[in-house]
């Protein structure tokens, strides 16, 4: 299977990258990895005309604390690939949910190409990183001709493969919380086979949940969360976790099954994350 | 569009359709056809190859996003039959291959496998390979090749079995599926 | 000392372990040059009337060389199976009516590949749909025809004859029967199909991937309407067959008519989702079994009645129910067993041989009766087994369904998995979790199985040439695919002439040179073809002391052959096979005929882990007898068993083609598609058993598919086992996730009641 035919630019800065975006719109797709967008340009699901390809801008790849004192977080660089984000030092000490997280992505040919903001972007319900950015109450910063704005991802996601992003907009970086490496982090990935997209996810750290496929977008368990919040048990809590979800039915797991996979996996990760 | 890239070791170049597909530049306009295309989904992993030290899935990679690269193949591994790599030659004093389909690829994962984690265990040789999937061998001997090449004797290596070491102690849930802190 | 049952390591590794193997996509044969690329357009429906095809459009596009249809394709519908209902025939190119998805309707030829889905896209075929038939009990109605001139779904059968006994199970004290399904499986070899012909000098000459090439073809042949001397096919290395590869596909015939059609040689290369949906697939029966027998633990009658899907035209899966039948009571000894099959069509991909060819199907039936008959009267499945198996002095044994049974010691392989396994502190294990009510539960299913190999042909040719040069070129019918055939009848070879395995080349696939041959399936190479290699190999050292005897003035008694060599017994006096193959060519074409198949047996114990929140099984271990009589090369009988077990596993874990109820493929991808990595399985625990038959002289057996018939039903008997103490009694294939957590809660339900 091989993609229809298109146009290929390598700009050699994000503004030039913006300027094309800006020119072609809806007709351009940006390129980081291309494991989100290639897969499904082979099976002729997609055919844009014009590849704009980002994946050797340095100015995207890094990962590094800014900010002072209490007021800091983690930037990392939306170019920044999934193998960089599992093995870095200031990840594993700042964030360690999000290495945990990037290391379970795909495979390890996927985390060598495959890039945060690709994943962030793509919108896929069943992607890893989106729920476990929006556990962590990360930020995306977008940036476009018109200037650059950042969004709490809790207000980023609007639909499946869908987003706030304007078609003029690249997201540029990803900025979480720093946790630090004391705090109580779990992510339970279920799926049938180790690289398979997760049937349900569910990320938690210090108290908050998100969670994979039991929606259109990237879902927190706000019930879970309050009733924690209110000092309810582990397991009264977690029985809430499908509150309000509306997860779709599929050939791996029924409607039913995936809301009792969130109450499973949520009361489970609540627990690693407490070190019960 | 005319691309560049290194090929084992050798400077190769073509003017190329943007869509052109890096297994198929290899395959087709470069003539190495040990790299071999397996599925639509980059879910197989027959078609791994190194980019610039890292494997890759050739299929889900453009050759113009591997302008300037440096690839290996697995015929850039072994100069010829008479003279394997290591990796190469544990797969053949192993049995780690029937059909050879998957061969390539799996060669390429393990040797980039061994590069970031040069004495794993076998789960962890089995979590590395997960993106290459293999028809004919039940990878019992594909793990055990991989150990070997690792330096390691792979019927003292039991890496625990089965049973993932979590990350986390405490709960008790089937191994594949967890990850976390234990705070 | 005898190279037999050692291990000895390919050599045909070291190439393929270096520059690669040569699969039929990596032909750079020069006649082959200036191929053109063959695209396929295929249905998306399941079962519609084509009402128009366009292809204008189609033919004005970049490189487009020619566009044709099934109007213009003049080899007539083809029945696919000689058993199968004569009006089921299929067309090469769909012209009036397609009856499953992924059913070739447009054959598009381009200058480059990377043009041929472009211009595809650009034909329209308008179709009518017409209604799918997907489920067997709906197809058997006959309310929707597939064939309309048939007048029915039923393709044939097999004992359906007469009526069932109606006291079949008057003297049980418990009849246990339920309907069970075994599921539809692709063989998923990872080289999809690939045919590649170009015609000159009124021959064809056709490259592709198959374990039967000389099969392939005497089909492409009678498809084409010519002689099969006018068909010349060559095998390269093929990337796994598993069944799925046996003979031609109708595709390969379509390449080598679109070569003579064009004058261009023509390459054709399928993607995988065009793989999923046209490569036959296997198993796909929905059984009924019925088992009856006293409280002590005696299984005295049991039934299997079977519904067998053949897919939307017949194929070899028609004819494979007849195995399934036949080993239907297995390894036990049961006083009245019956069964019959009906083989329908379906609007669906169609069914033929997957690794064990329908005998995992009958091996799955009576495992899963022994499990329910055991469950039924509350005693160990193990020990039910163990009382009702036949006993190793009631061989040869002529079971009720027709198979004699060579040889078998069916207890002992049972206990030899049981010990392995620690049998006792598997159940000790399993109780404490259970009383500690633990979230993940152990389960420990059993298997005893026996099989049948070389059912299908029992004749094979070979040929052993010393060259002067003093190599030696073995010629075989038989096609590996992956199983060794280069090293191991090499060795046969080096056996009797004692040169060594460098010197020594197998030859096969090329129907040229071998022109007639069974090829390689139902786990028939070792004990046809590789009897066969050793006959002419022992046939050649005594024509070679002939030879010798009037060249050295010695009695052919006293000569002796060793290290490539005839030499007077306790004299130096001697010649090379080498040196006697100068003047004339020294050469033995020989042909075995066993006259008779084997019935290889096992027994396989599987350990689960079932999380029973989330409804998750993971193989723990696996523990494994395969008896395949006396071992030539453990490394390839391993690496055989190892395969097996693999896909065995999987098929009672992860493994379903899906369809929704329109007909539409739901796993016609890998990432759909679920067999497993390395990550998902254990290591294999593999004993050794060896107990030979008298059918052949090595007094071997096959090994190819004893993994997918004795592993299949331990692991599927071992996830319902991890969760019968909360009332499981049965979970259909594959025990996925979902699957078992229904089923636990369905049990609930049910004991709450």
């Amino acid at each position: 299977m091989i993609p229809v035919g298109f146009e290929y630019v390598r700009p050699d800065s994000v503004d030039g990258a913006l300027a094309l975006l800006a020119e072609h719109g809806e007709d351009a797709t940006i390129l980081a990895g291309g494991h989100s967008i290639l897969p499904v340009m082979k099976l002729r699901l997609a055919a844009p005309e014009l590849v704009i390809d980002i994946g050797r801008l340095a100015e995207l790849n890094y990962v590094r604390v800014d900010g002072d004192g209490d007021d800091s977080w983690v930037a990392i660089g939306a170019g920044t690939r999934h193998r960089t984000v599992e093995s870095s030092d200031v990840v594993a000490a700042e964030v360690p949910l999000l290495a945990a997280v990037a290391r379970t992505v795909g495979d390890p040919q996927i985390r060598h190409r495959g890039t945060l903001g690709g994943s962030l972007a793509h919108a896929d319900p069943a992607s890893d990183l989106p729920a476990a950015v929006l556990a962590l109450g990360g930020t995306v910063v977008l940036r476009s001709p018109r200037g650059e704005r950042s969004v709490p991802i809790t207000g980023f996601y609007t639909g499946v493969f869908s987003s706030v992003k304007e078609p003029d907009e690249l997201i540029v970086e990803v900025r979480v919380p720093r946790t630090g490496a004391g705090s109580g982090w779990a992510y339970e990935k279920f799926t049938r086979r180790a690289n398979d997209w997760a049937i349900v996810a569910v990320a938690v750290v210090d108290g908050r949940v998100g969670m994979v496929n039991m929606g259109p977008t990237p879902l927190r368990a706000s019930a879970t969360e309050a009733a924690l919040a209110e000092g309810a048990s582990i397991a009264d809590a977690a029985a809430l976790a499908d509150q309000g979800t509306d997860p779709t039915g599929d050939l791996t797991a029924t409607k039913e099954y995936r809301r009792h996979l969130a109450r499973v996996l949520t009361k489970r990760a609540l627990t690693t994350a407490a070190g019960a | 569009m005319k691309i560049q890239m290194t090929v084992n070791g050798a400077d190769t170049s073509a003017d190329v359709e943007p869509r052109l597909l890096l297994a198929h530049y290899l395959r087709d306009t470069l003539g190495l056809k040990a790299t071999n295309i397996g599925c639509d989904t980059t879910s197989c992993g027959a078609c791994t190859v190194l980019m610039d030290g890292e494997s890759v899935k050739s299929c889900t990679v453009l050759a113009v996003q591997a302008d300037e690269a440096s690839v290996q193949t697995m015929e850039g591994l072994s100069p010829d039959a008479d003279s394997l790599h290591p990796m190469a030659a544990a797969f053949h004093a192993e049995h780690g291959l029937q059909c050879g389909f998957c061969t390539p690829g799996m060669v390429m994962a393990a040797v980039s496998l061994l590069e970031e984690n040069p004495r794993p265990s076998e789960r962890e040789v089995r979590e590395g390979l997960e993106g290459n999937l293999c028809r004919c061998t039940g990878y019992h001997n594909i793990v055990r090749a991989v150990l070997v090449a690792s330096g390691q004797d792979p019927d003292a290596v039991t890496g625990g079995g089965h049973a993932e070491e979590a990350a986390s102690g405490g709960v008790e849930v089937a191994p594949g599926f967890s990850t976390g802190s234990g705070a | 000392m005898s190279i037999m049952g050692t291990r000895v390591i390919r050599t045909e590794d070291p190439l393929f372990l270096s520059r690669g193997a040569t699969y039929t996509d990596d032909l750079t044969d020069e006649r082959l040059i200036g191929a053109l690329h063959l695209t396929l357009v295929r249905s998306p429906l399941a079962h519609a009337r084509i009402t128009s095809v366009a292809v204008d459009e189609a033919r004005a596009a970049p490189g487009v060389v020619a566009v044709v249809t099934g109007a213009e394709v003049d080899m007539a519908p083809a029945l696919l199976f000689g058993g199968a209902n004569k009006a089921m025939v299929r067309s090469f190119l769909a012209a009036d009516k397609v009856r499953f998805v992924g059913e070739p309707v447009v054959a598009v030829l381009t200058e480059e590949a990377y043009q041929g889905q472009d211009a595809a896209d650009l034909v329209e075929v308008d179709y009518d749909p017409l209604p799918a038939v997907i489920d067997l009990h709906a197809a058997a109605t006959d309310e929707v025809l597939l064939f309309e001139d048939a007048g029915t779904n039923t393709s044939n059968g097999f004992g359906l004859d007469a009526e069932f006994d109606e006291h079949l199970f008057d003297d049980c004290e418990v009849v246990v029967t339920r309907e069970i399904t075994n599921q539809r499986l692709a063989a998923a070899s990872l080289e999809t199909r690939a045919a590649s012909a170009v015609w000159t000098d009124g021959r064809y000459t056709l490259w592709c991937s198959t374990q039967a090439p000389q099969s392939a073809r005497d089909e492409v042949a009678g498809w084409l309407g010519v002689d099969s001397a006018q068909v010349h096919v060559i095998t390269p290395d093929v990337g796994g067959g598993f069944g799925a590869k046996i003979g031609a596909d109708p595709e390969f015939a379509l390449v080598a008519w679109l070569a003579r059609h064009t004058g261009r040689p023509v390459r054709w290369h399928e993607s995988r989702s065009e793989n999923m949906t046209g490569m036959v697939q296997g198993r796909s029966q929905a059984q009924t079994v019925t088992i009856g027998g006293n409280r002590d633990g005696d299984v005295l009658a049991y039934r299997l009645d079977v519904l067998a899907d053949a897919g939307a035209y017949p194929r070899l899966g028609a004819v494979l129910p007849l195995f399934t039948r036949m080993m239907a009571p297995g390894v036990y000894d049961i006083g009245k067993v019956e069964s019959r099959a009906r083989v329908l069509v379906t609007t669906t991909t169609s069914i033929a041989a997957y690794r064990g060819a329908g005998r995992p199907e009958a091996t799955a039936a009576i495992e899963r009766a022994m499990d329910l008959f055991a469950a039924e009267i509350g005693k160990d499945p193990v020990e039910v087994r163990r009382r009702n198996l036949i006993k190793p002095e009631q061989f040869p044994f002529t079971t009720k369904g027709g198979a004699p049974y060579d040889t078998g010691e069916y207890a002992n392989a049972l206990d030899k998995v049981l010990d392995a396994a620690g049998y006792p502190e598997l159940r000790a294990e399993q109780k404490a979790r259970r009383e500690r009510g633990e979230v993940v539960q152990l389960g420990i299913g059993v298997s005893v199985f026996v099989e049948i190999t070389g059912g299908g042909a029992f004749s094979e040719d070979a040929a052993v040439e010393v060259h002067p040069d003093g190599t030696v070129t073995v010629l075989t019918g038989t096609s590996p695919h992956g199983q060794g055939h280069a090293t191991a009848w090499a060795m046969l070879a080096s056996e009797h002439l004692g040169i060594g395995l460098d010197k020594i080349t197998v030859k096969h696939g090329d129907t040229d040179l071998v022109p007639r041959g069974s090829g390689t399936m139902g786990s028939r190479s070792l004990q046809t073809g590789g009897v066969a290699v050793y006959q002419a190999a022992g046939e050649l050292v005594e024509l070679a002391k002939q030879r010798a005897a009037d060249l050295l003035e010695a009695n052919a008694d006293d000569l002796d052959v060793a290290d490539g060599r005839v030499s007077v017994r306790g004299t130096d006096s001697g010649v090379t096979l080498a040196q006697l193959a100068e003047s004339e060519p020294l050469r033995v074409d020989t042909n075995f005929d066993s006259g008779a198949p084997c019935f290889p047996f096992g027994a396989h114990l599987a350990v689960v882990e079932v999380d029973v929140e989330s409804g998750k099984a993971v193989v723990d271990r696996i523990i494994t007898v395969d008896d395949a009589g006396p071992v030539l090369n453990p490394v390839l009988a391993e690496g055989q068993r190892h395969g097996g077990i693999a896909q065995g596993i999987s098929q009672a874990l992860l493994e379903e083609v899906v369809y929704d109820e329109d007909g539409n493929p739901l796993t016609a991808t890998f990432a759909d598609y679920a067999f497993p990595s390395a990550a998902e399985l254990p290591s294999f625990t593999l004993l050794d058993m060896a107990t030979p038959t008298h059918v052949n002289p090595m007094g071997v057996k096959g090994i190819g598919e004893a993994g997918t018939i004795g592993a299949t039903p331990a692991v599927q008997s071992a996830v319902i086992d991890a969760v019968s103490h909360l009332g499981v009694r049965h979970i259909d294939m594959p025990t996925s996730p979902l699957r078992v957590w229904t089923a636990i809660n369905a049990a609930a339900v049910e004991g709450a009641q």
